[in-house]
């Protein structure tokens, strides 16, 4: 499992860059998209729509099962990484180049871990 | 194995059409098409043998073993095909006068009057055309109640976790919003998390009881109840009714509202050689809001209702679950629910030293759950790899990673219809596959290995779906 430096993480999966300009890139770790398998389809929300930090911004589908992906900050959806609807097995090819959205106008945060500490609560939970 | 629109050949037929003895009358132009109909063209010979070369490819309960979990694949009895068959309910079209047809009205009579008993219902409709269909219009029925008693907030319904993924899915489909809950520690509803759900926007709740991992609800009486007092309806997921009919009524559980999947617990062919029938039932408060069919609006009070299908939905289905019921009476009916819990049992027990069951107890109703993670992490082979395997046993495989809330999930609904050979077979050959994980595993990865279709790739299937003969290719 591979996570980066420069990212930070949730405990629900996903990664969160803040970026210079103060909006927040999130997509999913490389964990997450292991443990999911091979994604057959990505649903993301609209550029514009309300996110909540802890509530579902979306959802992703393997071929085994439906599962909700959460949003690690609260705000609105600056941007939709359109790219990933047609072509959903780029998350599990380089998920940390494949983000899902770009969130503005952020107003709160999920607790968010370090790399480090993210690793060491994979390894607890295995 | 080729397409029947491969085979086809222009101008080869088998069909001689009989004289036309009424007078012709033609479409007008804009309704006609543009070109021929591209019907496949063979002799009968042809069309036999590719049917026939179909059947030898498939697993149907004629064929062997079928366990999948919360499908209920019973033997579907010949009887109710020869009733089906019969020209007076063949020969029938549904805008012919109504007292020439009194035979047929008579069966839906006679099936209402049946299945309202054994739910504790009070009416039912038979339009809905499978589950997800009756669903769907329960939920309508829901809001409808609400909306006439001007309760336009009440648009929260509240699902476990472990439920079956059409129940969000009808409930979204329907205009609500959804409301998860999660389970407790034996897999049933956490009452504290129920209790702190509930309020003047839950619209109602949907269950199935016994719940997905095959366990009873002890706490029932107490769920419903806090549906009902916090103002809300109770919806009765009818997937799992073939573990309690004849024993316990839904409507004496507490729910107001049901639907039933005749073609699974009333024998009736599905997967495949269907239609389904999934008829909803329920009390006398949401009656009034029962879907009419066209010719039927207006008449008798029925003015804008819902109408969910043509006329009166799969008739044909409702009257061998009628034949199924007359068949076995009340004492049988209650027998193969028995029948169903006790191989159900039978299997659980034998299997249970070897793979665990999840959210075990000394019982279970008429499925159960088995968990492979731990064999997963020890040997690599997964629920998948187990599945397969089977195939190589003529056993069809289990319903696979189902529910969510249990890794590695097999589900095993083995149903009343089985002898105990068969079931000691299936337990002597899931003890054998379990061996072979320890011992060479690397082998079940490639499962099955005598099946004429091995693993078909079911991520480009999805991600690429073909959904139609392309005929450009052709």
């Amino acid at each position: 499992m591979a996570t980066l430096e420069n990212l930070k993480y949730t405990k629900s999966h996903e990664w969160v860059l803040e970026n210079a300009d103060g909006t927040v890139t999130v997509g999913l770790t490389d964990y997450a998209q292991q443990e999911l398998g091979d994604l057959v389809f990505v649903n993301l929300p609209a550029a514009g729509d309300d996110v909540t930090a802890g509530e579902p911004l979306g959802d992703v589908e393997s071929v085994k099962a439906v599962s909700d992906v959460f949003c690690p900050v609260s705000g609105v959806v600056a941007e939709v990484n359109e790219e990933l609807l047609d072509a959903p097995q780029l998350i599990n090819e380089q998920p940390y180049e494949a983000w899902l959205i770009k969130v503005e106008s952020v107003s709160g945060s999920e607790e968010l871990l370090s790399a480090a500490e993210y690793e060491a609560f994979i390894a607890q939970g295995e | 194995m080729q397409l029947i629109f491969e085979k086809s050949r222009q101008g080869r037929g088998s069909v001689l059409l009989p004289a036309c003895d009424v007078p012709e009358v033609a479409l007008p132009e804009e309704l006609q098409r543009e070109e021929a109909l591209r019907l496949p063209e063979l002799s009968e010979t042809e069309i036999s043998r590719h049917y026939t070369a179909l059947a030898k490819r498939a697993h149907g309960v004629n064929d062997g073993f079928y366990p999948l979990g919360s499908c209920t694949m019973k033997y579907n009895p010949r009887i109710d095909e020869e009733m089906a068959a019969l020209p007076g309910f063949t020969g029938i079209h549904p805008l012919q006068p109504a007292d020439t047809v009194l035979g047929c009205k008579q069966v839906l009579d006679t099936a209402k009057q049946y299945l309202c008993e054994a739910t504790g219902m009070d009416d039912i409709t038979f339009q809905p055309a499978a589950g997800a269909h009756g669903e769907f219009t329960g939920l309508l029925l829901m809001k409808a109640y609400h909306e006439a008693n001007g309760d336009f907030n009440r648009k929260k319904i509240i699902i476990p976790d472990a439920a079956h993924g059409t129940n969000p899915a009808s409930a979204v489909m329907a205009g609500f919003t959804v409301v998860t809950i999660p389970s407790n520690e034996h897999g049933c509803v956490d009452l504290d998390a129920l209790r702190a759900s509930v309020g003047e926007d839950t619209a109602g709740l949907m269950l199935t009881n016994p719940n997905t991992v095959g366990i009873f609800d002890p706490n029932i009486l107490e769920i419903t109840e806090i549906i009902h007092q916090a103002g809300g309806l109770n919806y009765y997921d009818g997937a799992n009714f073939n573990a309690i009919m004849g024993v316990v009524r839904p409507g004496d559980m507490g729910f107001d509202v049901v639907h039933l999947n005749l073609h699974k617990t009333f024998a009736t062919p599905h997967g495949g050689g269907g239609p389904g029938s999934g008829p909803v039932a329920c009390k006398a408060i949401l009656a009034p809001y029962l879907p009419a069919s066209a010719i039927q609006n207006g008449q008798d009070g029925t003015e804008g209702r819902l109408q969910l299908k043509a006329f009166y939905g799969n008739f044909l289905v409702v009257l061998k679950a009628m034949t199924y019921m007359l068949t076995l009476g009340a004492e049988g009916i209650r027998n193969a629910c028995e029948g169903a819990v006790l191989n159900a049992n039978y299997m659980m027990h034998g299997l249970k030293d070897v793979y665990p069951v999840a959210y075990a107890g000394d019982h279970c109703m008429h499925e159960f759950v088995l968990t492979l993670e731990e064999l997963k992490k020890e040997t690599g082979v997964s629920a998948l790899d187990v599945a397969k395997s089977l195939i190589d046993h003529d056993i069809h495989p289990p319903t696979m990673y189902f529910p969510l809330i249990v890794h590695e999930a097999l589900m095993f609904e083995p149903t009343e219809t089985e002898s105990r050979e068969t079931l000691d077979e299936a337990i002597a050959v899931m003890r054998q596959l379990y061996q072979m994980a320890c011992e060479n595993g690397e082998e079940m990865h490639h499962a099955p290995h005598h099946a004429q279709i091995k693993r078909p790739d079911e991520v480009l299937a999805a991600r690429q779906p073909v959904l139609r003969y392309q005929w450009e290719q052709a």
